[in-house]
Protein backbone atom coordinates (compact mmCIF):
# COMPACT_ATOMS: atom_id res chain seq x y z
CA UNK A 1 0.00 0.00 0.00
CA UNK A 2 2.78 2.32 0.79
CA UNK A 3 3.90 1.94 -2.58
CA UNK A 4 0.92 2.67 -4.42
CA UNK A 5 0.77 6.09 -2.00
CA UNK A 6 4.16 6.46 -3.47
CA UNK A 7 2.64 6.38 -6.99
CA UNK A 8 -0.30 8.28 -6.51
CA UNK A 9 0.99 11.34 -4.78
CA UNK A 10 -1.26 13.56 -3.37
CA UNK A 11 0.37 16.24 -5.89
CA UNK A 12 -0.71 13.73 -8.64
CA UNK A 13 -4.30 13.36 -7.15
CA UNK A 14 -4.34 16.90 -7.02
CA UNK A 15 -3.50 18.06 -10.58
CA UNK A 16 -5.52 14.76 -11.97
CA UNK A 17 -8.38 16.11 -10.07
CA UNK A 18 -8.20 19.94 -11.18
CA UNK A 19 -5.68 20.10 -14.34
CA UNK A 20 -3.26 23.64 -14.29
CA UNK A 21 -3.79 25.27 -17.93
CA UNK A 22 -6.36 22.46 -19.38
CA UNK A 23 -7.35 23.99 -23.01
CA UNK A 24 -6.36 25.06 -25.88
CA UNK A 25 -4.67 28.43 -27.17
CA UNK A 26 -5.76 29.61 -30.61
CA UNK A 27 -2.65 31.52 -31.89
CA UNK A 28 -0.77 28.51 -30.71
CA UNK A 29 2.51 28.70 -32.43
CA UNK A 30 3.05 24.84 -32.00
CA UNK A 31 0.64 22.22 -31.90
CA UNK A 32 1.20 18.80 -30.92
CA UNK A 33 -0.52 15.32 -30.35
CA UNK A 34 0.69 12.72 -28.63
CA UNK A 35 -0.92 9.28 -28.27
CA UNK A 36 -0.27 6.45 -26.24
CA UNK A 37 -1.82 3.46 -28.05
CA UNK A 38 -1.12 0.68 -25.21
CA UNK A 39 -3.75 2.69 -22.85
CA UNK A 40 -5.66 5.11 -24.94
CA UNK A 41 -4.20 8.22 -23.86
CA UNK A 42 -4.70 11.10 -26.21
CA UNK A 43 -3.41 14.80 -25.22
CA UNK A 44 -3.05 17.55 -27.56
CA UNK A 45 -0.17 20.46 -26.28
CA UNK A 46 -0.21 24.09 -27.51
CA UNK A 47 2.21 26.04 -27.20
CA UNK A 48 2.97 29.90 -27.54
CA UNK A 49 6.75 31.44 -28.27
CA UNK A 50 7.70 35.15 -27.23
CA UNK A 51 11.68 34.77 -28.74
CA UNK A 52 13.23 31.62 -26.85
CA UNK A 53 10.90 32.16 -23.91
CA UNK A 54 7.04 29.47 -23.47
CA UNK A 55 5.15 32.97 -23.49
CA UNK A 56 1.78 30.08 -23.08
CA UNK A 57 1.29 26.52 -22.59
CA UNK A 58 -2.05 24.55 -22.18
CA UNK A 59 -2.87 20.78 -22.59
CA UNK A 60 -6.34 19.31 -23.38
CA UNK A 61 -6.97 15.25 -23.80
CA UNK A 62 -7.83 12.25 -21.81
CA UNK A 63 -5.93 9.80 -19.62
CA UNK A 64 -4.94 8.13 -16.25
CA UNK A 65 -3.82 10.10 -13.56
CA UNK A 66 -0.26 9.88 -14.42
CA UNK A 67 -0.86 11.44 -17.55
CA UNK A 68 -2.57 13.87 -16.49
CA UNK A 69 -0.64 14.89 -13.70
CA UNK A 70 2.21 14.69 -15.86
CA UNK A 71 0.96 17.10 -18.01
CA UNK A 72 -0.54 19.49 -15.56
CA UNK A 73 2.63 19.70 -13.54
CA UNK A 74 4.41 20.35 -16.80
CA UNK A 75 2.37 23.22 -17.98
CA UNK A 76 2.69 25.23 -14.71
CA UNK A 77 6.84 24.54 -14.58
CA UNK A 78 8.04 25.25 -18.28
CA UNK A 79 5.77 28.85 -18.94
CA UNK A 80 7.62 31.38 -18.85
CA UNK A 81 10.77 29.12 -19.19
CA UNK A 82 13.02 29.52 -21.80
CA UNK A 83 13.36 26.55 -24.24
CA UNK A 84 16.83 25.40 -23.60
CA UNK A 85 16.28 25.29 -19.91
CA UNK A 86 12.83 23.16 -21.12
CA UNK A 87 15.25 21.18 -22.89
CA UNK A 88 17.16 20.40 -19.73
CA UNK A 89 14.27 19.82 -17.99
CA UNK A 90 12.88 17.32 -20.73
CA UNK A 91 16.24 15.38 -19.99
CA UNK A 92 16.19 15.30 -16.28
CA UNK A 93 12.38 14.06 -16.13
CA UNK A 94 13.38 11.83 -18.69
CA UNK A 95 16.17 10.60 -16.10
CA UNK A 96 14.21 10.24 -13.10
CA UNK A 97 11.97 8.24 -15.29
CA UNK A 98 13.82 5.48 -16.58
CA UNK A 99 16.87 5.38 -14.06
CA UNK A 100 17.98 4.75 -10.81
CA UNK A 101 19.37 7.59 -9.05
CA UNK A 102 17.59 10.65 -6.91
CA UNK A 103 15.67 12.85 -9.04
CA UNK A 104 17.53 15.52 -9.92
CA UNK A 105 17.68 18.97 -7.80
CA UNK A 106 16.30 21.34 -10.56
CA UNK A 107 12.91 18.88 -10.99
CA UNK A 108 11.49 20.74 -7.54
CA UNK A 109 7.53 19.92 -7.68
CA UNK A 110 7.74 17.58 -10.66
CA UNK A 111 9.73 14.79 -8.40
CA UNK A 112 6.25 13.68 -7.49
CA UNK A 113 6.22 11.79 -10.25
CA UNK A 114 9.50 9.87 -9.18
CA UNK A 115 6.85 6.94 -7.99
CA UNK A 116 6.66 6.11 -11.55
CA UNK A 117 9.72 4.38 -12.49
CA UNK A 118 8.63 1.19 -10.30
CA UNK A 119 5.71 0.56 -12.75
CA UNK A 120 7.44 0.55 -15.67
CA UNK A 121 4.32 -0.15 -17.82
CA UNK A 122 3.26 3.35 -16.88
CA UNK A 123 6.65 5.10 -17.49
CA UNK A 124 5.03 6.42 -20.87
CA UNK A 125 1.71 7.70 -18.99
CA UNK A 126 4.22 10.42 -17.25
CA UNK A 127 6.48 10.79 -20.29
CA UNK A 128 3.95 11.40 -22.97
CA UNK A 129 3.44 15.09 -22.14
CA UNK A 130 7.40 15.61 -22.38
CA UNK A 131 7.57 13.97 -25.10
CA UNK A 132 5.21 16.39 -27.16
CA UNK A 133 6.71 19.24 -25.45
CA UNK A 134 10.43 18.51 -26.66
CA UNK A 135 8.69 18.02 -30.18
CA UNK A 136 6.85 20.90 -30.07
CA UNK A 137 10.21 23.30 -29.26
CA UNK A 138 11.96 21.40 -31.91
CA UNK A 139 9.29 22.10 -34.44
CA UNK A 140 9.14 19.07 -35.88
CA UNK A 141 6.34 16.79 -36.40
CA UNK A 142 2.93 17.75 -35.17
CA UNK A 143 2.45 14.08 -33.42
CA UNK A 144 4.14 12.07 -31.02
CA UNK A 145 3.45 8.70 -30.29
CA UNK A 146 5.21 6.33 -26.75
CA UNK A 147 5.16 2.98 -28.73
CA UNK B 1 6.88 -46.44 -27.66
CA UNK B 2 3.69 -44.25 -28.91
CA UNK B 3 4.26 -40.56 -29.99
CA UNK B 4 0.72 -39.48 -29.28
CA UNK B 5 -0.24 -37.72 -25.59
CA UNK B 6 -1.79 -40.17 -23.29
CA UNK B 7 -5.34 -41.20 -24.18
CA UNK B 8 -8.17 -38.59 -23.38
CA UNK B 9 -9.66 -38.95 -20.01
CA UNK B 10 -12.31 -41.82 -20.08
CA UNK B 11 -15.70 -42.08 -17.75
CA UNK B 12 -18.23 -39.52 -17.26
CA UNK B 13 -17.38 -35.80 -17.85
CA UNK B 14 -16.17 -33.74 -14.71
CA UNK B 15 -19.03 -31.57 -13.33
CA UNK B 16 -17.12 -30.13 -10.35
CA UNK B 17 -15.86 -26.95 -11.88
CA UNK B 18 -14.45 -25.65 -8.76
CA UNK B 19 -12.02 -28.88 -8.53
CA UNK B 20 -10.23 -28.23 -11.94
CA UNK B 21 -8.47 -25.29 -10.55
CA UNK B 22 -5.95 -27.49 -9.07
CA UNK B 23 -4.63 -28.38 -12.47
CA UNK B 24 -3.50 -25.21 -13.30
CA UNK B 25 -0.13 -24.50 -11.64
CA UNK B 26 0.82 -20.86 -13.04
CA UNK B 27 -2.68 -19.93 -10.56
CA UNK B 28 -0.95 -21.06 -7.31
CA UNK B 29 1.97 -18.42 -6.81
CA UNK B 30 1.96 -15.40 -5.12
CA UNK B 31 1.95 -11.89 -7.01
CA UNK B 32 3.26 -8.74 -5.38
CA UNK B 33 3.24 -10.64 -2.13
CA UNK B 34 -0.45 -11.46 -2.53
CA UNK B 35 -2.37 -14.61 -3.82
CA UNK B 36 -2.81 -14.19 -7.84
CA UNK B 37 -6.40 -13.47 -8.94
CA UNK B 38 -5.73 -13.43 -12.43
CA UNK B 39 -8.89 -12.24 -14.41
CA UNK B 40 -7.61 -11.57 -17.97
CA UNK B 41 -8.60 -14.46 -19.33
CA UNK B 42 -10.28 -13.12 -22.51
CA UNK B 43 -6.44 -11.70 -23.20
CA UNK B 44 -4.55 -15.56 -22.71
CA UNK B 45 -5.68 -18.30 -20.43
CA UNK B 46 -3.10 -20.40 -18.35
CA UNK B 47 -2.16 -23.65 -19.23
CA UNK B 48 -3.51 -26.74 -17.09
CA UNK B 49 -0.88 -29.89 -15.68
CA UNK B 50 -2.23 -32.30 -19.09
CA UNK B 51 -1.27 -29.36 -21.87
CA UNK B 52 2.14 -28.46 -19.95
CA UNK B 53 3.10 -32.44 -19.71
CA UNK B 54 2.47 -32.32 -23.29
CA UNK B 55 4.10 -29.63 -24.61
CA UNK B 56 7.44 -30.83 -22.79
CA UNK B 57 7.07 -34.59 -23.38
CA UNK B 58 6.82 -33.65 -27.26
CA UNK B 59 10.08 -31.38 -27.07
CA UNK B 60 11.71 -33.43 -24.95
CA UNK B 61 11.74 -36.55 -26.65
CA UNK B 62 9.98 -36.54 -30.03
CA UNK B 63 11.27 -33.00 -31.34
CA UNK B 64 11.88 -33.49 -34.95
CA UNK B 65 10.15 -31.91 -38.33
CA UNK B 66 7.43 -33.58 -39.39
CA UNK B 67 6.06 -34.86 -43.05
CA UNK B 68 10.09 -35.00 -43.73
CA UNK B 69 12.05 -37.84 -42.41
CA UNK B 70 11.63 -41.31 -42.24
CA UNK B 71 13.76 -41.74 -38.89
CA UNK B 72 11.45 -42.60 -35.90
CA UNK B 73 11.70 -39.54 -34.26
CA UNK B 74 9.88 -37.12 -37.50
CA UNK B 75 7.13 -39.78 -37.30
CA UNK B 76 6.69 -39.32 -33.89
CA UNK B 77 6.49 -35.74 -34.46
CA UNK B 78 4.45 -36.43 -37.09
CA UNK B 79 2.07 -38.92 -35.44
CA UNK B 80 1.13 -36.68 -32.82
CA UNK B 81 1.20 -33.35 -34.97
CA UNK B 82 -1.05 -35.32 -37.09
CA UNK B 83 -3.41 -36.59 -33.95
CA UNK B 84 -3.68 -33.49 -32.63
CA UNK B 85 -5.19 -32.68 -35.91
CA UNK B 86 -7.86 -35.35 -35.49
CA UNK B 87 -8.40 -34.31 -31.54
CA UNK B 88 -9.40 -31.12 -32.63
CA UNK B 89 -11.69 -31.97 -35.83
CA UNK B 90 -13.84 -34.30 -33.76
CA UNK B 91 -13.70 -31.42 -30.88
CA UNK B 92 -15.63 -29.18 -32.64
CA UNK B 93 -17.41 -32.14 -35.11
CA UNK B 94 -15.35 -30.86 -38.46
CA UNK B 95 -16.54 -33.39 -41.55
CA UNK B 96 -12.37 -34.06 -42.34
CA UNK B 97 -8.91 -33.06 -41.21
CA UNK B 98 -8.83 -32.11 -44.50
CA UNK B 99 -10.42 -28.69 -42.92
CA UNK B 100 -8.37 -28.15 -40.01
CA UNK B 101 -5.35 -25.94 -40.69
CA UNK B 102 -3.21 -25.23 -38.26
CA UNK B 103 -2.38 -21.35 -38.00
CA UNK B 104 -0.47 -19.39 -35.54
CA UNK B 105 -3.38 -18.31 -34.24
CA UNK B 106 -7.39 -16.11 -34.76
CA UNK B 107 -5.70 -13.11 -36.19
CA UNK B 108 -3.55 -15.13 -39.10
CA UNK B 109 -6.58 -17.67 -39.60
CA UNK B 110 -8.32 -14.45 -40.30
CA UNK B 111 -5.63 -12.71 -42.63
CA UNK B 112 -5.52 -16.36 -44.05
CA UNK B 113 -9.39 -16.23 -45.01
CA UNK B 114 -9.31 -12.27 -46.16
CA UNK B 115 -6.53 -12.21 -48.37
CA UNK B 116 -6.95 -15.64 -50.04
CA UNK B 117 -10.42 -15.73 -50.47
CA UNK B 118 -10.96 -12.50 -49.83
CA UNK B 119 -8.34 -11.55 -52.48
CA UNK B 120 -10.46 -13.88 -55.21
CA UNK B 121 -13.33 -13.11 -54.58
CA UNK B 122 -13.96 -9.90 -54.28
CA UNK B 123 -14.16 -7.25 -56.62
CA UNK B 124 -14.81 -3.46 -57.03
CA UNK B 125 -18.21 -2.79 -55.69
CA UNK B 126 -18.69 -6.05 -53.55
CA UNK B 127 -19.22 -5.40 -50.15
CA UNK B 128 -17.39 -7.51 -46.90
CA UNK B 129 -20.13 -7.01 -43.66
CA UNK B 130 -18.87 -7.11 -40.19
CA UNK B 131 -19.90 -5.92 -36.60
CA UNK B 132 -19.37 -2.85 -34.93
CA UNK B 133 -18.32 -5.06 -31.68
CA UNK B 134 -15.68 -6.57 -33.92
CA UNK B 135 -11.90 -6.74 -32.41
CA UNK B 136 -9.14 -5.27 -34.60
CA UNK B 137 -8.34 -8.69 -35.98
CA UNK B 138 -11.84 -9.20 -37.32
CA UNK B 139 -11.50 -5.67 -38.77
CA UNK B 140 -7.80 -4.37 -40.54
CA UNK B 141 -7.39 -7.86 -42.37
CA UNK B 142 -10.43 -7.37 -44.25
CA UNK B 143 -9.86 -3.95 -44.71
CA UNK B 144 -6.69 -4.22 -46.17
CA UNK B 145 -8.35 -6.81 -48.62
CA UNK B 146 -10.70 -4.03 -49.28
CA UNK B 147 -8.25 -1.40 -50.81
CA UNK B 148 -6.47 -4.12 -52.60
CA UNK B 149 -9.69 -5.06 -54.10
CA UNK B 150 -11.81 -1.90 -54.15
CA UNK B 151 -14.59 -3.75 -52.29
CA UNK B 152 -16.19 -1.68 -49.41
CA UNK B 153 -16.56 -2.62 -45.41
CA UNK B 154 -19.29 -2.58 -43.76
CA UNK B 155 -20.17 -2.49 -39.93
CA UNK B 156 -23.49 -3.67 -38.76
CA UNK B 157 -24.27 -1.47 -35.33
CA UNK B 158 -24.66 -2.53 -32.05
CA UNK B 159 -27.52 -1.62 -29.36
CA UNK B 160 -26.97 0.81 -26.28
CA UNK B 161 -27.00 -3.36 -24.42
CA UNK B 162 -24.12 -3.85 -26.66
CA UNK B 163 -25.85 -6.51 -28.42
CA UNK B 164 -25.99 -6.89 -32.35
CA UNK B 165 -29.22 -5.02 -34.27
CA UNK B 166 -29.80 -8.21 -35.79
CA UNK B 167 -32.27 -6.41 -38.33
CA UNK B 168 -30.11 -3.86 -39.26
CA UNK B 169 -27.80 -6.67 -40.11
CA UNK B 170 -29.99 -8.21 -42.12
CA UNK B 171 -30.76 -4.50 -44.08
CA UNK B 172 -26.92 -4.63 -44.59
CA UNK B 173 -26.95 -7.47 -45.96
CA UNK B 174 -27.47 -7.46 -49.91
CA UNK B 175 -26.52 -9.09 -53.46
CA UNK B 176 -23.48 -6.82 -52.72
CA UNK B 177 -22.20 -8.75 -49.34
CA UNK B 178 -19.80 -10.97 -50.71
CA UNK B 179 -18.37 -11.81 -47.59
CA UNK B 180 -19.54 -12.06 -43.35
CA UNK B 181 -17.19 -11.66 -40.58
CA UNK B 182 -18.41 -12.16 -37.29
CA UNK B 183 -17.25 -12.62 -33.79
CA UNK B 184 -18.93 -15.44 -31.70
CA UNK B 185 -18.68 -13.79 -28.85
CA UNK B 186 -17.21 -10.02 -28.52
CA UNK B 187 -13.70 -9.96 -26.34
CA UNK B 188 -14.30 -6.16 -25.20
CA UNK B 189 -18.44 -6.48 -24.07
CA UNK B 190 -18.95 -10.67 -23.10
CA UNK B 191 -21.97 -10.71 -26.34
CA UNK B 192 -22.70 -13.95 -27.52
CA UNK B 193 -23.92 -13.19 -31.04
CA UNK B 194 -27.24 -15.79 -31.97
CA UNK B 195 -24.97 -16.79 -35.09
CA UNK B 196 -26.93 -19.59 -36.20
CA UNK B 197 -29.28 -16.98 -37.23
CA UNK B 198 -27.27 -14.54 -38.40
CA UNK B 199 -24.84 -17.83 -40.59
CA UNK B 200 -28.53 -18.60 -41.92
CA UNK B 201 -29.35 -15.24 -42.80
CA UNK B 202 -25.91 -14.72 -44.92
CA UNK B 203 -25.98 -17.76 -46.67
CA UNK B 204 -29.40 -16.79 -47.59
CA UNK B 205 -28.07 -13.94 -49.02
CA UNK B 206 -25.44 -15.85 -50.70
CA UNK B 207 -22.48 -14.61 -48.52
CA UNK B 208 -19.97 -16.95 -47.26
CA UNK B 209 -19.39 -16.30 -43.36
CA UNK B 210 -16.61 -16.57 -41.36
CA UNK B 211 -16.30 -16.69 -37.33
CA UNK B 212 -13.80 -15.44 -35.13
CA UNK B 213 -14.43 -17.81 -31.97
CA UNK B 214 -11.14 -17.05 -30.47
CA UNK B 215 -13.55 -15.62 -27.40
CA UNK B 216 -16.29 -18.60 -27.99
CA UNK B 217 -13.83 -21.59 -27.56
CA UNK B 218 -13.26 -21.41 -23.44
CA UNK B 219 -16.68 -20.97 -22.80
CA UNK B 220 -18.54 -23.58 -25.19
CA UNK B 221 -18.90 -26.32 -27.09
CA UNK B 222 -18.09 -25.50 -30.78
CA UNK B 223 -20.18 -27.75 -33.33
CA UNK B 224 -19.22 -26.29 -37.13
CA UNK B 225 -21.66 -27.64 -38.98
CA UNK B 226 -24.23 -27.54 -36.33
CA UNK B 227 -23.27 -24.13 -36.88
CA UNK B 228 -23.11 -24.08 -40.74
CA UNK B 229 -20.42 -21.51 -40.48
CA UNK B 230 -17.79 -21.45 -43.44
CA UNK B 231 -14.70 -20.40 -41.53
CA UNK B 232 -13.95 -20.53 -38.40
CA UNK B 233 -10.85 -19.21 -36.40
CA UNK B 234 -9.65 -19.91 -33.08
CA UNK B 235 -6.71 -19.38 -30.85
CA UNK B 236 -4.35 -22.01 -28.52
CA UNK B 237 -4.04 -19.28 -25.89
CA UNK B 238 -7.26 -18.52 -25.01
CA UNK B 239 -8.46 -22.12 -24.25
CA UNK B 240 -5.61 -23.45 -22.23
CA UNK B 241 -3.24 -23.80 -24.54
CA UNK B 242 -0.02 -22.08 -25.20
CA UNK B 243 0.36 -18.68 -27.85
CA UNK B 244 1.55 -19.34 -31.32
CA UNK B 245 -1.16 -21.84 -32.51
CA UNK B 246 -4.49 -21.84 -33.69
CA UNK B 247 -6.66 -22.57 -35.73
CA UNK B 248 -8.89 -22.26 -39.36
CA UNK B 249 -11.59 -24.29 -39.80
CA UNK B 250 -12.59 -23.80 -43.18
CA UNK B 251 -15.44 -25.87 -45.53
CA UNK B 252 -13.16 -28.27 -47.84
CA UNK B 253 -15.56 -27.17 -50.68
CA UNK B 254 -14.00 -23.59 -50.30
CA UNK B 255 -10.70 -24.11 -48.93
CA UNK B 256 -9.98 -26.44 -52.37
CA UNK B 257 -10.42 -23.28 -54.47
CA UNK B 258 -8.56 -20.88 -52.82
CA UNK B 259 -5.02 -20.10 -53.94
CA UNK B 260 -2.21 -20.82 -51.18
CA UNK B 261 -2.03 -18.02 -48.28
CA UNK B 262 1.92 -18.22 -47.77
CA UNK B 263 4.79 -20.37 -50.25
CA UNK B 264 7.33 -22.19 -48.84
CA UNK B 265 8.25 -26.07 -48.12
CA UNK B 266 5.36 -28.35 -47.05
CA UNK B 267 2.47 -26.79 -49.10
CA UNK B 268 3.50 -27.60 -52.38
CA UNK B 269 3.74 -31.29 -53.87
CA UNK B 270 6.65 -30.51 -57.10
CA UNK B 271 8.58 -27.30 -57.58
CA UNK B 272 9.94 -26.60 -60.68
CA UNK B 273 10.34 -22.84 -62.29
CA UNK B 274 7.97 -22.79 -64.20
CA UNK B 275 5.78 -23.64 -62.34
CA UNK B 276 4.55 -25.75 -58.89
CA UNK B 277 2.07 -27.76 -57.94
CA UNK B 278 -0.25 -27.44 -54.59
CA UNK B 279 -0.20 -29.90 -51.95
CA UNK B 280 -3.24 -31.05 -50.93
CA UNK B 281 -5.73 -30.01 -47.83
CA UNK B 282 -4.84 -28.96 -45.33
CA UNK B 283 -1.06 -28.72 -46.59
CA UNK B 284 -1.95 -26.14 -48.84
CA UNK B 285 -2.22 -23.53 -46.29
CA UNK B 286 0.43 -24.81 -43.87
CA UNK B 287 4.01 -23.34 -45.27
CA UNK B 288 7.12 -23.63 -43.67
CA UNK B 289 7.87 -26.09 -40.64
CA UNK B 290 4.73 -26.23 -38.58
CA UNK B 291 4.60 -24.87 -34.61
CA UNK B 292 4.50 -28.70 -33.59
CA UNK B 293 4.52 -28.63 -30.23
CA UNK B 294 2.09 -25.87 -30.23
CA UNK B 295 -0.33 -28.34 -31.82
CA UNK B 296 0.37 -31.04 -29.72
CA UNK B 297 -0.61 -28.28 -26.84
CA UNK B 298 -3.32 -27.44 -28.28
CA UNK B 299 -4.32 -31.46 -29.03
CA UNK B 300 -3.94 -31.64 -24.94
CA UNK B 301 -5.97 -29.00 -24.46
CA UNK B 302 -9.40 -30.52 -26.10
CA UNK B 303 -8.92 -33.73 -24.98
CA UNK B 304 -8.68 -31.76 -21.31
CA UNK B 305 -11.78 -29.70 -22.42
CA UNK B 306 -13.33 -32.97 -24.00
CA UNK B 307 -13.39 -34.74 -20.44
CA UNK B 308 -15.07 -31.62 -18.85
CA UNK B 309 -19.12 -31.23 -18.91
CA UNK B 310 -19.22 -27.85 -20.37
CA UNK B 311 -22.88 -27.30 -18.93
CA UNK B 312 -21.00 -27.16 -16.03
CA UNK B 313 -18.76 -24.63 -16.98
CA UNK B 314 -21.38 -22.43 -18.42
CA UNK B 315 -23.38 -22.44 -15.41
CA UNK B 316 -20.25 -21.71 -13.21
CA UNK B 317 -18.77 -18.97 -14.98
CA UNK B 318 -22.64 -17.46 -15.44
CA UNK B 319 -22.60 -17.40 -11.56
CA UNK B 320 -19.27 -16.00 -10.94
CA UNK B 321 -19.79 -13.07 -13.83
CA UNK B 322 -23.75 -12.65 -11.94
CA UNK B 323 -21.72 -12.07 -8.71
CA UNK B 324 -18.88 -9.96 -10.31
CA UNK B 325 -21.49 -7.56 -11.43
CA UNK B 326 -23.72 -7.62 -8.25
CA UNK B 327 -20.36 -6.81 -6.53
CA UNK B 328 -19.07 -4.05 -9.15
CA UNK B 329 -22.28 -2.42 -9.17
CA UNK B 330 -21.99 -1.99 -5.50
CA UNK B 331 -19.57 0.54 -5.69
CA UNK B 332 -19.72 4.06 -6.38
CA UNK B 333 -19.86 5.08 -9.86
CA UNK B 334 -19.41 1.87 -11.49
CA UNK B 335 -20.86 1.02 -14.80
CA UNK B 336 -20.68 -2.06 -16.55
CA UNK B 337 -20.58 -1.97 -20.44
CA UNK B 338 -22.00 -4.35 -22.15
CA UNK B 339 -25.23 -5.45 -21.07
CA UNK B 340 -26.15 -8.11 -23.29
CA UNK B 341 -28.49 -10.85 -22.60
CA UNK B 342 -26.35 -13.61 -23.68
CA UNK B 343 -23.23 -12.73 -22.50
CA UNK B 344 -19.85 -14.98 -21.70
CA UNK B 345 -17.55 -14.30 -18.93
CA UNK B 346 -16.37 -11.05 -19.79
CA UNK B 347 -17.23 -7.79 -17.67
CA UNK B 348 -16.02 -4.73 -19.23
CA UNK B 349 -16.68 -1.78 -16.45
CA UNK B 350 -15.36 1.62 -15.98
CA UNK B 351 -15.77 3.34 -12.28
CA UNK B 352 -16.67 6.83 -11.85
CA UNK B 353 -13.91 9.14 -13.64
CA UNK B 354 -10.69 6.46 -12.40
CA UNK B 355 -9.02 5.86 -15.45
CA UNK B 356 -9.17 2.27 -16.29
CA UNK B 357 -5.00 2.06 -16.62
CA UNK B 358 -5.18 3.52 -13.03
CA UNK B 359 -7.48 0.76 -11.54
CA UNK B 360 -5.33 -1.76 -13.31
CA UNK B 361 -2.18 -0.37 -11.65
CA UNK B 362 -4.03 -0.55 -8.39
CA UNK B 363 -5.58 -4.00 -8.52
CA UNK B 364 -2.46 -5.26 -9.59
CA UNK B 365 -0.65 -4.20 -7.05
CA UNK B 366 -3.56 -6.30 -4.91
CA UNK B 367 -1.84 -9.79 -6.74
CA UNK B 368 -5.51 -8.65 -9.12
CA UNK B 369 -4.89 -9.06 -12.80
CA UNK B 370 -7.33 -7.68 -15.18
CA UNK B 371 -6.67 -6.06 -18.70
CA UNK B 372 -7.60 -2.46 -19.15
CA UNK B 373 -7.57 -0.14 -22.13
CA UNK B 374 -9.32 -0.38 -25.37
CA UNK B 375 -9.00 -4.32 -25.81
CA UNK B 376 -8.10 -4.10 -29.42
CA UNK B 377 -12.04 -2.72 -30.34
CA UNK B 378 -11.42 1.00 -30.65
CA UNK B 379 -14.85 1.46 -32.89
CA UNK B 380 -16.73 -0.50 -29.60
CA UNK B 381 -15.21 2.01 -26.88
CA UNK B 382 -16.38 5.18 -29.47
CA UNK B 383 -19.60 3.53 -29.52
CA UNK B 384 -20.21 3.81 -25.84
CA UNK B 385 -18.07 6.78 -25.37
CA UNK B 386 -15.43 6.24 -23.39
CA UNK B 387 -11.38 5.76 -23.73
CA UNK B 388 -10.95 2.27 -22.24
CA UNK B 389 -12.77 0.11 -19.74
CA UNK B 390 -11.09 -1.87 -17.49
CA UNK B 391 -12.33 -5.71 -18.49
CA UNK B 392 -12.53 -8.79 -15.89
CA UNK B 393 -12.65 -11.61 -17.61
CA UNK B 394 -13.42 -15.30 -16.29
CA UNK B 395 -12.22 -19.19 -17.01
CA UNK B 396 -13.26 -22.62 -15.59
CA UNK B 397 -10.80 -21.74 -12.92
CA UNK B 398 -11.41 -18.55 -11.29
CA UNK B 399 -13.91 -18.95 -8.12
CA UNK B 400 -15.84 -15.95 -5.97
CA UNK B 401 -13.07 -15.49 -4.22
CA UNK B 402 -11.46 -14.05 -7.11
CA UNK B 403 -14.07 -11.93 -7.57
CA UNK B 404 -13.49 -10.50 -3.66
CA UNK B 405 -10.37 -9.82 -4.52
CA UNK B 406 -11.08 -7.66 -7.75
CA UNK B 407 -13.90 -5.60 -5.51
CA UNK B 408 -11.54 -5.35 -2.51
CA UNK B 409 -9.11 -3.94 -4.97
CA UNK B 410 -11.63 -1.35 -7.01
CA UNK B 411 -12.63 -0.38 -3.37
CA UNK B 412 -8.75 0.58 -2.37
CA UNK B 413 -8.50 2.66 -6.24
CA UNK B 414 -11.70 4.46 -4.68
CA UNK B 415 -10.28 5.57 -1.53
CA UNK B 416 -7.19 6.27 -3.22
CA UNK B 417 -8.92 8.27 -5.86
CA UNK B 418 -11.75 9.61 -2.97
Amino acid sequence: MNELNDLYREVILDHNRDPRNFGEIEDADRVVEGVNPLCGDKMTLYVKLDGDRIADVRFKGTGCAISVASSSLMTERVRGASVDESMRLYDSVHDMLTGSGAPSEDLDKLAALAGVREYPTRVKCASLAWHALRTALAGGEDRVSTE
Amino acid sequence: MSASAPAPRRGAPITDIASLRADFPGLHQQVRGKPLAYLDNAASSQCPVPVLDAMLRQQKMNHANVHRGVHELSSRATDAYEGARERIRAYINAASGTEIVYTRGTTESINLVASSLGGSLLGAGDEVLVTEMEHHSNIVPWQLVCERTGARLVPAPITERGELDVDAFERLLTERTRIVAVGHVSNALGTINPLRELIDKAHAAGAVVLVDGAQAMPHMRVDVRALDCDFYAFSGHKMYAPTGIGVLYGRETLLDRMPPYQGGGEMILTVSFDRSVWNSLPYKFEAGTPNVTGAVALGAAVDYLGGIDFDAVTEHERALLDYASERLLELDGARIIGTARHKAGVLSFVLGSIHAHDLGTIVDREGVAIRTGHHCAMPVMERFGVPATARASFALYNSREDVDRLAAGLRKALEIFA
